[in-house]
């Protein structure tokens, strides 16, 4: 996929940014950043902590409201959609936010029913169980079913989060840090994790982070950002054999 | 002399721009004010009510309150008659004094102690609630996932208390009532009935409405106070204690001005 001329994806992108910018009072966090999310793909964005790669995905779910730009996510433009149409297209995203966000005042499965019953009105009780149970056990917790999110460790709690949010069958994935903050061997479970999701939903993603293990697991195509716009965009070997300073410091760390 | 001068204009200058930040913040916050109400009120007459949510902080506001409540109301009463009962002696009134302190229960000091026992308890509560739910991302988590925060959590809780307070108002106000009683019998002996008929002899009808009417009010700002600092909670987890603090001092003075003002209006409709 990564292949293909940028030209020839524009037609078909599930996200198309352009010319975006972002700035908090002086503080300018983005500044004339464009990608694009094709079908099924992976794309990992790089970039050291306070870069802006949270405010980029919280952009395009629209919590943030863009200064400049336009992001086109199935060709409607989050910039300029209403509340309920932006709903509606929300439906269609999953975000996993770093912290997780699990409701703490719900058990696991209200936190999975959460969304459920609220997007999904043609299933019924059993029907929505059901589909708890499955998409728990694709994330191998299936017995924490009735705990609750204080009873969790770091890595269960993201699973979790993971599973509330292809619960309702997004067609994209958005992921903040999904590895941070995980031992190493949680990180790779959680990295798998990714992998399989995109396999099973046959959802694009974009996964924010700076673990470079993660990446490597995931990754179809990434992208480093620096200085609020994108420094660099190809595939692995692209970054690995690069002999610029900024991208190799990010690459040998590990 | 150049030197000072451009010194003591450039601390003027400072000076004014520092006032335009804090006109435009202000400006910034009624505008926020104004468009969180007018989402709440949106938000409240949808067929999507959460009504679930609702029952549930109906439970966590009134129900959860009572042993507090029960224990205020009865000592405000008690404390008040004690108070009271060496001056209706002197005057030869004591038979007066079961109505009196009904009188100044139910229209003042039930709804206002309450209501500022409730500003403590329940605007701390909701303010930290929903602060941290906002400094967690769960708030964000919530409206990605599209359901409107406002609507699940913001507009039941401000239903809940406004419909709650009134409630644990009348509560208060006759646990009162029963320490007033006791406190009767400390130095007495009047039996439960007699001070029923000496208590509610007196009371009439412009007794108990306006102090009702208030009452709700009351619990409108406790809940919108408590919604509105929880929510626009800053980022990083010391905003939480912020927002519980600041919904507390809020609320209490809201509490306050809205009794002065209720005041104002029952007194121009009596005279
Ligand atoms: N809601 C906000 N208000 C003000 N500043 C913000 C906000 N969100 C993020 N920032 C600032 O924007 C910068 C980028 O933040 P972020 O996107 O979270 O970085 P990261 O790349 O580590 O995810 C940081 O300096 C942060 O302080
Ligand atoms: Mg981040």
């Amino acid at each position: 996929m990564s292949a293909k001329t940028k030209q020839e994806h524009n037609a078909n992108a599930v996200i198309a940014i352009e010319h975006l910018s972002k700035a908090f009072g002086s503080l300018k966090v983005l500044n004339d950043l464009s990608l694009n999310l094709f079908p099924e793909e992976n794309l990992v964005v790089l970039g050291k902590s306070g870069s802006g790669k949270s405010v980029l995905i919280k952009l395009i779910v629209g919590l943030l409201k863009a200064d400049k730009g336009s992001i086109k996510v199935f060709d409607q433009d989050v910039t300029t959609l209403k509340r309920d149409e932006l709903d509606v297209l929300r439906q269609k995203i999953g975000f996993l936010f770093q912290s997780a966000a699990l409701y703490d005042s719900m058990s696991v499965r209200q936190n999975m029913a959460f969304p459920l019953e609220r997007i999904r009105k043609d299933l019924d009780e059993k029907q929505r169980t059901e589909k708890i149970m499955e998409v728990l056990e694709s994330v191998g917790l299936a017995d924490a079913v009735d705990k609750m999110p204080s009873e969790l460790s770091g890595g269960m709690r993201k699973r979790i989060g993971l599973a509330r949010t292809i619960v309702v069958d997004p067609i994209i994935m958005l992921y903040d840090e999904p590895t941070t903050g995980l031992d190493p061997s949680t990180s790779d479970e959680i990295s798998q994790l990714i992998l399989d999701v995109q396999k099973k939903y046959k959802t694009a993603s974009i996964i924010i982070t700076h673990d470079i293990a993660c990446a490597r697991i995931v990754a179809n195509r990434l992208l480093m950002i620096q200085d609020g716009t994108v420094y660099k965009e190809g595939i692995l070997k692209d970054f690995e054999t690069s002999d610029d300073k900024i991208i190799q410091s990010f690459f040998k760390s590990i | 002399m150049q030197e000072r001068v451009n010194k003591k204009l450039s601390s003027i200058g400072d000076k004014i721009l520092h006032w335009r930040d804090s006109v435009n913040d202000g400006l910034l916050n009624t505008g926020q004010v104004v468009l969180f109400l007018g989402n709440i009120f949106r938000e409240s007459f949808t067929r999507h009510f959460e009504f679930r949510e609702f029952l549930y902080q109906c439970y966590k506001i009134g129900y959860k309150s009572l042993p507090l409540i029960s224990l205020t109301g009865a000592i405000m009463g008690l404390v008040l008659t004690i108070q009271s009962r060496p001056v209706m002696i002197e005057f030869g009134a004591v038979s007066m004094l079961p109505g009196m302190v009904s009188v100044s229960l139910i229209r003042e000091m039930g709804p206002v102690i309450t209501a500022l026992i409730c500003a403590g308890k329940v605007g701390s509560g909701i303010g930290a609630e929903l602060g941290s739910m906002r400094v967690t991302e769960q708030i964000d988590a919530m409206e990605v996932s599209s359901v409107n925060p406002i609507r699940f959590l913001v507009v039941t809780r401000v239903w809940a208390a406004t419909l709650m307070i009134p409630l644990l108002v009348l509560y208060a106000d006759a646990m009162g009532i029963l320490g007033s009683w006791a406190g009767t019998n400390i130095k007495g002996d009047v039996s439960f009935t007699l001070f029923c008929a000496q208590a509610f002899g007196i009371l009439e009808f412009i007794d108990f409405v306006p102090a009702l009417i208030k009452t709700f009010f009351f619990g409108a700002v406790i809940g919108l106070v408590g919604c509105y600092k929880g929510y626009h909670a800053g980022r990083g987890t010391e905003s939480v204690g912020l927002a519980a603090n600041s919904a507390v001092v809020v609320a209490s003075l809201l509490v306050i001005v809205v009794d002065m003002i209720a005041v104002q209006i029952t007194d121009m409709f009596t005279t």
